[in-house]
């Protein structure tokens, strides 16, 4: 579950934290493209380090590196599944598919650590108000900010049940493949029962309170761009375009060529 | 049975829930574990049988660290009933959840179903067997997961806030269920706020705030101790708190029983004349 601590939201004010929900998002996009436009080691390491400043300027590094951490055993099966696979293929020489499978999971990496200061330095209101303003209609931005809002919920409540399982002799570790995967219906089954049955008090909770009363409604806080917010918009266009020259018209250098070739 | 020496838990989050909890529950007690939300108390009763780990110091079970054995092997002596059922129901029927237990721990099938049967029996959801656990009322679901528990005899039982969403009969029921247990040599640890409730039982209680244990002794003593219950957070039973107000007409002050009370007050009333 530690992969849902490093999304998990903490007030905290700092100048990434204040910084409109929108321009953050177009950011976040902006690196999720160029990192999706690369399968070099060389540029992926180069975006690899983008985010750094912003989770030290916003004093998060912590609850990022849980994040991170989170994410390496996917990364971990990234890489060995493009290098397995590629290996029986004969696509490329070895030195070339080393680097190409560090690079698909260094990929993987760039993409959980982004969305990672995202929703790390976010607030759900701020979300919400922003899929609004963008003129997203009220019913799905509800909907969505729910189910954000639910998850840190779910994976506690996953972790109950898991416990409450596990005294009574359920050993989800045990067995074959096919056992193990078995082994996790008592702990699905209560959860997705809640789950159903908390969205069905949810639902009356909203209606018992006039949920959908007054077509429009208006909010106290109204999100502006300000200075700053301009300044992270003007960045994500210039890395989009930088990202797609390079991409284009530049030849990227392969880190293996400089290398002695190995042994295998 | 269980030792706990020195036990500090710190979670993930970096919330230190326990600092250094020391007690020892004997073979055949009846233990109230109280305290304010928060106190620690489910944190400790994770520890009995492993769920958790201590940071630092350690838990003993039959003389055993929990360090040492899976949970899965614990569970076997000691049997934990969460406060909510529905964190661990998930089976067709009732006579299903209740054998999932007994077949994790690879009791033959026979046994399997002299067992479930006997549990049924005991709890009284025997014409239940062939029901889903999910069309069950609250009560009876709780009744489940107990069952689900004791199916495989654990010489320790925990019940997690068992009083919870019970109405008085239930609650009487559930008392003389324990007792009855407790009688026969199990030992039986509760957690729970239900001050009446532990009255009504007079166990050993464990009182605790703040991830520490601050008091440890009998019901009768602990619950009409004013300033141990308001630092806990817990108001001391009503009958407790008739006679402290009466306690200028010479009443004692530690009464928790309401058959003792009305002795007591009958005798007063008789020796003032009417």
């Amino acid at each position: 579950m530690s992969v849902f601590q490093g999304f998990r939201f903490r007030r905290v004010t700092s100048p990434i934290h204040s910084l409109d929900p929108r321009a953050k998002f177009v950011f976040v996009l902006a690196l999720f493209v160029v990192a999706v436009l690369f399968s070099d080691l060389v540029p992926l390491l180069v975006l690899f380090f983008v985010p750094l400043p912003f989770v030290l300027a916003a004093g998060v590094r912590r609850e990022w590196l849980r994040s991170l951490r989170g994410a390496v055993f996917l990364a971990v099966l990234i890489f060995v599944f493009n290098f397995v696979f590629g290996y029986l293929y004969k696509t490329s020489t070895t030195a070339v598919l080393l680097e190409f499978s560090f690079a698909m999971s260094l990929r993987f990496v760039v993409l959980v650590e982004s969305f990672s200061v995202f929703f790390l330095t976010t607030s759900p209101d701020h979300l919400s108000l922003a899929l609004e303003q963008s003129h997203v209609p009220y019913d799905f931005t509800f909907a969505f900010t729910t189910a954000v809002r639910f998850v840190p919920v779910l994976a506690e409540e996953a972790e109950t049940i898991m416990d409450a399982q596990k005294a009574r002799g359920l050993e989800l570790e045990r067995g074959n493949f096919l056992k193990r995967v078995r082994n996790y219906i008592p702990i699905l089954i209560p959860l997705i029962v809640s789950a159903i049955r908390r969205s069905l008090e949810l639902a009356e909770a909203m209606e018992s309170r006039a949920w959908g009363a007054s077509p429009k409604h208006t909010n106290l806080y109204v999100l502006k761009l300000r200075r700053g917010d301009f300044v992270i918009l003007i960045f994500s266009v210039v890395l989009l375009v930088v990202g797609v020259y390079v991409r284009y018209f530049v030849s990227i250098p392969h880190l293996s060529t400089f290398l002695p070739p190995l042994p295998f | 049975m269980i030792e706990v020496k020195d036990v500090h838990f710190s979670y993930p989050t970096g919330v230190e829930a326990l600092k250094g909890v020391s007690l020892s529950i004997g073979e055949g007690e009846f233990v109230a574990i109280m305290g304010q939300n928060g106190a620690g108390k489910t944190t400790l009763i994770k520890h009995f049988n492993g769920l958790l780990k201590p940071s630092k110091g350690e838990v003993l079970v039959d003389g055993v660290s929990t360090r040492d054995v899976s949970v899965a092997k614990l569970a076997r002596t000691v049997g934990f009933v969460f406060q909510n059922p529905d964190h661990q129901l998930f089976s067709d029927t009732v006579y299903e959840e209740i054998a999932f237990g007994l077949r994790n721990f690879g009791f033959d099938a026979e046994t399997v179903e002299k067992r479930v049967d006997w549990a049924l029996n005991l709890l009284d959801l025997t014409e239940y067997a062939k029901t889903s656990p999910f069309l069950l009322s609250g009560g009876e679901r709780k009744r489940v997961a107990l069952a689900s528990v004791l199916a495989w005899d654990p010489k320790v039982v925990i019940l997690d806030e068992p009083t919870i969403g019970q109405d008085h009969r239930q609650k009487e029921n559930l008392r003389q269920f324990i007792v009855q247990l407790n009688g026969q040599g199990k030992t039986v640890v509760v957690v729970t706020h239900d001050v009446e409730f532990v009255a009504e039982c007079g166990p050993r209680v464990i009182l605790m705030t703040g991830g520490e244990v601050i008091a440890d002794g009998e019901a009768k003593k602990i619950l009409t101790d004013t300033t141990l219950t308001l630092s806990a957070s817990i108001v001391p039973p009503q009958i407790t708190q008739i006679f402290l107000g009466l306690s200028d007409f010479g009443v004692p002050s530690d009464v928790i029983d309401v058959s003792e009370a009305k002795r007591i007050l009958m005798d007063y009333l008789r020796g003032a004349g009417y």
